[in-house]
């Protein structure tokens, strides 16, 4: 792979190499505050009586900084990689790269000020108040005039796929956040929506949802579809299944958002179609995964000794099972069990360990030593025990949310022959102790996987260049 | 709902769900001018796509959700304000905007919530009425009731749903909302005491300053006030201080009594027991008095019904009159 990059255009590769970097460390913040609050469910004095450590304020620092600080990250890192190395060409825009860049860690390093400050817009996952969503939104713009501007110039007379993705994941985030952010400031860091009641609760989901959707599912599906084959060395596995499952996915995600909203105040109308188009988007989904991991036809081999493409595969498993199980809860009859449930948060923690994560590391352990210079890891053995550090952590985890999600659904319902309450909610919120355990346990390990990672990649940095060779395996 | 916006959710949502059937139709059919399993022919960074069939059980699966969707569309609510769907199903009485309303139509609704809620009484409602009522037909009286230990534990469960919000789940209350276990009340601790507080709700104001004005509380008339105040439950105090205050307090007997007892028919706290609504602490009593109280227990009879709240009273009158 090195004598390939020394063949090819003079890519810009600083930016990647930046936020590959930032990717790794934003990720060991952002999951660690995720520790730190689990902990806290258990250990409430662990917030040792300062404002700024609670559990309230650090929730919000904690899903900011792993979608937006690390998964964005990520998602950029990879963006301006791919799109450069499958558009044969250098980045569009010369020093906004470098704009993007800094503009991103300063949204970032604003979140993680204001937040702990107390600072909230109180919409989940849009937490950030006015003057910084404004700088979201001139950064964003940005990055989609470096993407666009590159595909736009590039040398290959088709978009590769991985690009679609990319692609339509950056225009939907730039009209979810703006549309969602709009707001009427009444101070420098107090604004109100413009929407109300019930609207807001739609947009605020909808904006919401498609987080979860663009941002989260199409922007890393762009990610698989360039690492995966450039991993296992095989092609994709159908290009139709590219096609229809993308824009199935693109037109079906939008409209599912008011499954968030299952028996609220919201129209009759508005969460049928939540609900449908929520199971009709199943299949777009699963397209992903079946286009990832048969791409593998041929090459199943590869994964006995190549651990990087384990995380690839298992990120798509992970992926694949989530996809499933959302369209499930978004049934009504089931949300009426899982709603305000563990239940919820362990979906989304699949598809966030299990699926983000996992597929944006094994991205990084392709990209390091490709953007410094080495043929390889500095260690394999350690990729390894990340890997199983991750997974088993994934895994703990989202059994540990299932069990107590299910278990707190039934508590809730349960009545006496007299028609109260079997359970109080601190009943409920008892017997979630032990699991609120094994949680804390799970995303412990995962975390020490990612300090792991850290520690390879920093020695895979230092190292000299071209040192570090890939051991020769038989095909 | 405008008939524009109905007409635009109805044509946006079927535009997306036959525009997947016909997508799927079209990449299941067309060979896209290659053949089946070979590389389209380009190549992106090394990586080529091949052209292969979509896998069957998959197109079976997007097919059957598409079917299906559109099915449950139909029978259920889906196109904005054009109709409930063919099965009439809703999921709330949208239309109501009054609890006189609400009440009148319960019975013919055809609502989920509200077919749920008369399922739940017709079941429910005789369980509570057995324990309510007497064989005359009239409710039995709630000293009565408070001795029927099945009573006693429906109306805890009740009181668990419903008041340990506030009151705790021990009934021990909390700052701002009182015990219910100590046999002290501030608006009485009878049975039809306690259910006319349940019924129609409590609202217990203490104006700020109390009556005083500012000026009687400034320099130290406030300190010498809350000295007075602290001396009625026996608190240690300086003697001087309370002997000042105590001239003070003229303007607080007419509510709280002229030896500071309070007065049951106003909700005055009695202030000579050392039981403390706000907090028994000089910093407390003195923002009591400083910027008055607003206490309120919100009227239960509309939410609850007179059967469970019968029972519920039984139950906190048991806490403090425990078995004979």
């Amino acid at each position: 792979m090195t004598s390939q990059i020394e063949t090819q255009p003079d890519y810009n590769y600083a930016v990647v190499r930046q936020f590959t970097v930032m990717t790794i460390i934003w990720g060991i913040v952002g999951m660690g505050v995720g520790v730190l609050i689990a902990a806290q469910l258990i250990w409430p004095a662990l917030n040792f009586d300062t404002p700024w450590l609670t559990y309230s304020r650090l929730r919000p620092l904690h899903t900011n900084a792993v979608i937006f600080a690390f998964g964005t990250c990520a998602l950029m890192a990879t963006s301006f990689y791919v799109v450069q190395r499958t558009c044969q060409t250098k980045l569009f825009g010369g020093p906004l790269a470098q704009v993007v860049f800094w503009g991103w860690q300063l949204v970032i390093l604003s979140a993680a000020i204001t937040l702990p400050l107390g600072y909230t817009t109180s919409k989940e996952y849009a937490e950030l108040e006015w003057p910084i969503d404004i700088l979201i939104a001139v950064v964003w713009v940005i990055y989609a005039i470096v993407f666009f501007g590159t595909i736009v110039k590039r040398k290959t007379s088709h978009i590769y796929v991985a690009n679609w993705f990319f692609g339509g994941f950056i225009i939907t985030v730039a009209v979810l956040h703006i549309v969602n952010s709009a707001a009427v400031p009444v101070a420098m860091m107090k604004s109100y929506s413009v929407y109300a009641g019930a609207v807001d609760a739609m947009v605020q989901w909808w904006y919401g949802h498609n987080a979860v959707g663009f941002l989260l599912t199409a922007g890393f599906l762009g990610m698989m579809y360039y690492f995966v084959p450039k991993q296992a060395g095989r092609p994709v596995y159908s290009y139709r299944l590219s096609i229809v499952h993308f824009w199935a996915l693109t037109s079906v995600y939008i409209w599912a958002g008011p499954h968030h909203l299952h028996y609220t105040a919201l129209p009759d109308w508005a969460q049928s179609l939540g609900m449908v188009m929520s199971l009709i988007l199943f299949a777009p989904s699963w397209g992903g995964m079946i286009n990832g991991i048969m791409t593998l036809s041929g090459a199943w081999h590869k994964l006995r000794y190549d651990p990087i493409l384990r995380f690839l595969i298992v990120s798509l498993s992970f992926y694949g099972m989530s996809t499933f199980e959302g369209p499930m809860m978004a049934i009504k009859t089931v949300n009426a069990l899982s709603h305000y449930t563990d239940w919820t948060v362990g979906h989304v923690h699949s598809g966030a360990l299990g699926w983000v994560a996992m597929v944006s590391i094994g991205a990084v352990y392709h990209l390091i030593p490709n953007l410094f210079g080495q043929g390889a890891m500095y260690s394999t053995r350690l990729i390894n025990v990340h890997f199983w550090l991750a997974t088993v952590g994934t895994v703990l985890y989202i059994v540990a949310m299932w069990i107590s999600g299910v278990m707190q659904g039934l508590m809730w319902r349960a009545v006496n022959s007299d028609g109260t309450l079997t359970y109080s909610f601190v009943e409920s919120l008892q017997a979630s102790y032990p699991f609120y355990f094994v949680r804390f346990l799970g995303g412990a390990i995962f975390l020490t996987g990612m300090l792991i990672m850290a520690y390879n990649a920093y020695k895979t940095i230092v190292a000299p260049k071209g040192s570090l060779q890939p051991e020769v395996q038989e095909a | 709902m405008s008939t524009f916006w109905s007409v635009w959710i109805t044509v946006i949502t079927l535009i997306v769900i036959f525009g997947c059937a016909i997508l799927l139709y079209w990449c299941a059919k067309d060979k896209m001018g290659v053949e089946e399993g070979k590389s389209m022919g380009h190549s992106f960074d090394g990586i080529e796509e091949l052209n292969t069939d979509l896998p069957k059980w998959w197109v079976g699966l997007f097919a059957f959700t598409i079917v299906g969707s559109l099915i449950y569309v139909l029978l259920f609510p889906s196109f904005g304000g054009f109709g409930n769907g063919l099965l009439g199903w809703t999921s709330a009485d949208y239309d109501i905007t009054s609890k006189a309303e609400s009440v009148e139509r319960a019975k013919e609704s055809n609502s989920q919530y509200q077919r749920e809620v008369n399922a739940a009484e017709e079941k429910y409602g005789e369980v509570f009425k057995a324990l309510a009522y007497g064989d005359d037909g009239k409710y039995l009286p709630i000293e009565e009731i408070s001795h029927n230990p099945e009573a006693v534990k429906v109306g805890q469960r009740l009181f668990l749903q419903n008041c340990a919000q506030c009151h705790g789940s021990d009934a021990k209350g909390a700052t701002g909302f009182p015990n219910l276990t100590d046999n002290d009340w501030l608006y009485g601790g009878s049975g039809d005491k306690i259910k006319e507080t349940l019924m129609e709700g409590r609202v217990g104001l203490m104006p700020v300053r109390g009556l005083l004005s500012e000026e009687q509380l400034a320099g130290e008339g406030m300190q010498n006030l809350v000295s007075y105040v602290l001396s009625l439950s026996g608190r240690k105090v300086n003697a001087i201080e309370a002997q000042k205050g105590k001239e003070l307090f003229g303007a607080c007997m007419a509510c709280h009594g002229v030896d500071g007892k309070g007065n049951q028919a106003l909700g005055a706290p009695n202030l000579t027991d050392n039981i403390w609504l706000y907090g028994g602490s000089r910093k407390a009593v003195e923002a009591t008095l400083r910027h008055g109280r607003n206490g309120v227990m919100p009227a239960w009879k509309d939410i609850l019904g007179e059967d469970k709240i019968q029972i519920i009273s039984a139950y906190v009158y048991s806490l403090s009159n425990e078995k004979e």
